[in-house]
């Protein structure tokens, strides 16, 4: 199908976008990636008046890696976040999560700051956002504000955007040193929205843990954080308690059963990609799960 | 298609295979209707709307991108290569069209121009994939008639073919 008619509009600036957005009022939507965007209008799910492409809006394309936490611009895309070594190398859990957001031609266009403010809890980069502690920079005609990711989400699709508020960045936080990460989700194919996935940061004092944290794609309404500490802390790796674990990510989640998977096997599949994912972690396997 | 009060059209200018190519078409026109319908580029096809089955992609500034998701308007920004850019004289295939021809891996052809610009843009960056990596590599498209096995055998055969052409420039 086709997008129903609307008026396009193509600021150069943040203010400009701001002022348009504030202009049009509830008719209006920002335009980034539009690879969520694009298919409900497609679908006529959602017909807008008026399309705010913040596509040619200058500098909002970086990515910028400080001692404290790696800043992604608004535009930039899924593949070019992948592709930043220094973004990498600073916070591994970017990298091993991005790679999980559908296919390459999605994550061409698709960016990392659109999927939180579209706030699919089928999606990656919401889990992981919570999981660092990041902060939301959000702009609109009442000026500036900050927003934690934890805050920032109100159920599935809904966040605490106004109409006329664009996300300029979002900062993920840097974990301490020391903190070793993982991701694992499972999909029926390559690609597809994950049926069940977790983001991981574990830290150790040698042989032994000292503390662990879980979010979680897909199986809770909002990505937020599971405090694995209690159960994990003073286990040494190699002999964790992951009956424990599986008991701690069971009570936490709460999928719902849709056509693709039941309620029960996704709680059961968190419950094990978790189990593997600290595994692998605290062994320093690099996690490998499609 | 209609034109309308509510539905201004806009003179649209998109560098296509390398030429800039301008149409009028209203804001709303998706680039996969843009090439076919103004441009009369029917190579790229359209099967689901909505990013799902990969018939429609194009390659946006040498990248994989699929042109159902994306606005016309929005691509004036980017060079666009489409399957014909990739190739469209029989006597001079691209690699990876020589390559399907080879290992038959189509048969109605219907999903073939997405495969063929994603599996270019895949061997830019993997020259040397090996079977399950050429297999992950073409997991966002979909094709209801070969059962995949055949388009896994070309996208190692196109590696090939791209090799052996680069051997003897
Ligand atoms: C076939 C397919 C498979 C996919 N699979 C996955 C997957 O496995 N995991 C996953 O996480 N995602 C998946 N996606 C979605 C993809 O990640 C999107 O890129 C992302 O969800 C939205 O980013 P976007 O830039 O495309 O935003 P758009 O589609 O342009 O916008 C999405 C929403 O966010 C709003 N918005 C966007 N940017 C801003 C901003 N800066 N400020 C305020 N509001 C903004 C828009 O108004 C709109 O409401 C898939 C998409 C497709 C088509
Ligand atoms: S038509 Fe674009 S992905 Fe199916
Ligand atoms: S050859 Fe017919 S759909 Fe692929």
């Amino acid at each position: 199908m086709k997008p129903a008619p609307f008026v396009h509009h193509a600021p150069r600036t943040v203010e400009e976008a701001v002022a348009v957005l504030a202009q049009v009022g509830p008719d209006g939507k920002v335009l980034a990636g539009g690879q969520s965007l694009v298919p409900v209008l497609n679908m006529r799910l959602a017909s807008p008046g008026h399309l705010v492409d913040v596509n040619g809006v200058a500098g909002l394309d970086t990515v910028e890696v400080t001692a404290e936490h790696v800043r992604v611009g608004a535009l930039v895309r899924h593949a070019g976040l992948e592709r930043h070594d220094g973004a990498a190398a600073a916070l591994p859990l970017l990298r091993q999560a991005v790679r999980h957001v559908a296919h390459p031609a999605i994550r061409t266009r698709g960016t990392t700051v659109g999927s939180l403010a579209h706030a699919d809890p089928a999606g990656e980069m919401p889990a992981v956002a919570v999981l660092t502690g990041a902060v939301l920079e959000v702009t609109g005609p009442r000026g500036t504000r900050e927003v934690a990711a934890d805050g920032f989400f109100l159920g599935p699709l809904e966040t605490v955007l106004e109409a006329d508020e664009l996300v300029v960045a979002v900062r993920f936080g840097r974990l301490p040193a020391g903190t070793r990460t993982g991701f694992a989700e499972s999909a029926r194919r390559s690609g597809d929205y994950a049926l069940a996935g977790v983001a991981l940061a574990v830290s150790t004092d040698g042989n032994t843990v000292t503390g662990a944290r879980a979010s979680f794609v897909s199986v809770t309404p909002v990505p937020d954080v599971l405090v694995l500490t209690p159960v994990l802390a003073g286990a040494r790796v190699g002999a964790l308690p992951l009956d424990a674990v599986t008991e701690a990510v069971r009570a936490h989640v709460d999928p719902e059963s849709d056509i693709h998977a039941g309620a029960d096997y996704r709680r059961m599949l968190a419950a094990e990609l978790t189990v593997r994912s600290l595994v692998s972690t605290t062994t320093g396997v690099r996690e490998g799960a499609a | 298609m209609s034109q309308s009060a509510a539905d201004p059209l806009l003179d649209i200018t998109v560098r296509v295979n390398g030429v800039r190519r301008t149409a009028a078409a209203p804001a709303r026109r998706l680039l996969s209707d843009f090439l076919r319908h103004d441009l009369g580029l029917t190579g790229t096809h359209v099967g689901c709307e909505h990013g799902v089955c990969g018939a429609c992609t194009v390659l946006v500034d040498g990248e994989p991108a699929r042109a159902c998701l994306m606005f016309a308007v929005t691509a004036q920004a980017h060079d666009v290569t489409t399957v014909e850019g990739i190739g469209h004289d029989p006597a001079d295939l691209d690699p990876v069209q020589q390559a399907f021809v080879e290992c038959h891996a189509l048969q109605c052809g219907f999903c073939t121009p997405g495969f063929v610009t994603t599996i270019s843009a895949y061997l830019d960056e993997h020259p040397d994939p090996s079977a399950d990596e050429a297999r992950e590599a073409i997991s966002g498209n979909l094709c209801r008639c070969t059962g995949y096995q055949n388009i896994v055998a070309a996208v190692l055969r196109a590696a090939e073919l791209r090799r052996e052409r680069e051997g003897t420039p």
